[in-house]
């Protein structure tokens, strides 16, 4: 049964040195405080997986929390660049980040195997395309039926998966509606868990086209409220689209960067 | 003189015309979104707009930043995880246009969105990455590319294929297994380039008003090959100029 308890705890219970840590939304719910949380207590040596590493990890690579990348698309939705991915890929600033690149095709199937306690998934994708020959967790495989040939790609099994949630109720079941990415993949994917809600409530009513996480599928629940800005969470608030387009200026610089880290982050104290 | 609209509009209201009532449509963030769903407010109301967030269906009454905007899950028939976006939907061949941009794009309408440079580990810039390109050009029964024409962006060889255009040429889709026809149009702010029946070779087979095949030559890394029936293309109307208008003031609101 997952245990309810604080962001801090969570953080420290889940997250070790030298991890492989998935952290998923796909835009929406976007677990932004828990990523704060990583920075303060400065993890490091992180193998980060994510689909769209969008600010949450431009913030982990810039603070030097990771050394390794598996991602399929690293931009700002919308409006460019991620600067911190960028200047970690193309200058080693402040230390170099491998990269396993793929499509999101791939990654989704590669969260899909580890939930589903497979070790490999198969696609028609990647075919003609420079990606198999630089990322070595794409390859050929034929069909025993058909002898058609398709592509495989490993399992994703993370150590720790966190995500953002609506809500969970006191026994740490998890109720969560809207996009929903490739959330429950991922958590049912991973070794271990940690799930942050805008709140705990007593029962949870029915929401369109919810999926709720059972609390025996999960390891440790923790409130944190508004946690998933600047994405969202549907309702309880609206994503921040002026501060997405605000980061492109913050992060460019390396002391821009760093400083707005330390007032906003390093600094502030994690949701009670 | 002040031109009546800018090489943007243009673009996305020749993207908009691409798309039809019925059309089940992959769109991507940017332009081909502002062209989706001016489609959708002028000519093709019945276009059905899939994000790859996962949002079957949206119909969204002002422009979003990101596909996963809220505005988005709100107006969808559905919503769905994003390995069913893929797999049960894209996959099996069930969308019919995809919109794709790109950095780079060959004259074999190869596209790159990976690194420019040659040296994967060393690039000179380091761009997003795939995302859900390569398998939107391999699978969708066709592609529109949407990307502003220079001699940066239109070279001879992409410095790395994120996306199968015609490969090398043709025969190249089929033997690859490539399920779509691949990209049917190529939309920039000089005109449209369409692949050449026999040779897959990107041609350029209409201009927009203003521009000519000369411009668009200056504008192409390879001798760029053009149409012997050269086509100009409408300019936007008062309609597509006006609904295009309000949806672009209202993006991420």
């Amino acid at each position: 049964m997952a245990e309810i308890v604080s962001l801090s705890e969570g953080i420290a219970a889940v997250v070790r040195d030298g991890d492989t840590l998935a952290m998923e939304g796909f835009t929406h719910l976007i677990p932004f405080a828990a990523g704060h949380e990583i920075i303060r207590q400065h993890r490091r040596d992180l193998t980060l997986v994510r689909m769209t590493p969008d600010l949450i990890y431009d913030q982990l690579i810039g603070m030097g929390c990771a050394s390794k990348l598996i991602f399929s698309w690293g931009g700002n939705p919308g409006v460019g660049s991620l600067h911190r991915f960028r200047d970690a890929v193309e200058n080693s600033w402040p230390l170099p980040l491998e990269l396993e690149e793929h499509s999101h095709a791939g990654m989704a199937n590669r969260y899909l195997a580890g939930a589903s306690g497979i070790p490999f998934a198969v696609l028609r994708g990647y075919v003609g395309t420079d990606l198999p020959a630089q990322t070595d967790t794409i390859r050929p495989i034929t069909c025993p039926f058909t002898g058609e040939v398709l592509t495989a790609v490993p399992a994703l099994s993370p150590d720790v998966t966190i995500i953002h949630a609506q809500r969970a109720d006191r026994k740490g079941n998890v109720q969560m509606w809207g996009i929903l990415g490739v959330q429950k993949e991922a958590v049912l994917a991973a070794k271990r868990s940690l799930i942050t809600v805008e709140e705990i409530v007593d029962s949870l009513d029915p929401k369109p086209q919810e999926v709720v996480l059972p609390s025996f599928a999960t390891t440790y629940v923790a409130v944190a409220p508004g946690g998933s800005h600047p994405s969202y969470a549907q309702g309880y608030s609206l994503r921040d689209n002026a501060f997405y387009t605000e980061w492109d200026a913050i992060s460019k610089d390396r002391g821009t960067f760093l400083r707005w880290m330390e007032e906003n982050v390093v600094r502030r104290a994690p949701a009670a | 003189m002040t031109a009546a609209y800018t090489s943007d509009e243009m673009m996305t209201v020749a993207a908009a015309r691409q798309l039809h009532n019925g059309t089940v449509c992959f769109v991507g963030i940017g332009l081909p979104s502002a062209a989706a769903n001016l489609a959708r407010m002028t000519s093709a109301p019945d276009v059905v707009l899939i994000y790859e967030s996962g949002t079957l269906g949206a119909k969204p009454d002002r422009l979003p930043l990101s596909i996963g905007d809220g505005i988005l899950a709100e107006t969808a028939d559905a919503v769905v995880s994003v390995p069913e976006v893929f797999n049960y939907w894209l996959q099996p061949g069930r969308i019919d246009v995809g919109f794709l941009s790109a950095a780079q794009i060959d004259r074999y309408a190869n596209i790159n969105t990976t690194v420019i440079g040659t040296d994967y580990r060393h690039p000179k810039v380091r761009l997003p990455g795939a995302g859900g390109a390569p398998e939107i050009a391999a699978s969708c029964r066709e592609v529109v590319v949407v990307l502003r024409q220079t001699r940066r962006t239109f070279v001879d060889r992409v410095d790395f294929v994120t996306s199968v255009g015609f490969g090398r040429g043709p025969g190249d889709r089929q033997r690859l297994g490539l399920s779509g026809s691949g990209p049917r149009v190529v939309i920039t702010d000089f005109g449209i380039l369409s692949p050449d029946p026999e040779t897959c070779e990107l041609t350029l087979v209409g201009v927009h008003h203003g521009c000519t095949a000369d411009d668009a030559r200056a504008a192409t890394g390879w001798p760029l090959a053009v149409a012997p029936d050269l086509a100009t293309i409408d300019p936007p109307n008062q309609e597509e100029l006006i609904v295009l208008r309000r949806l672009e003031a209202t993006k991420g609101a």
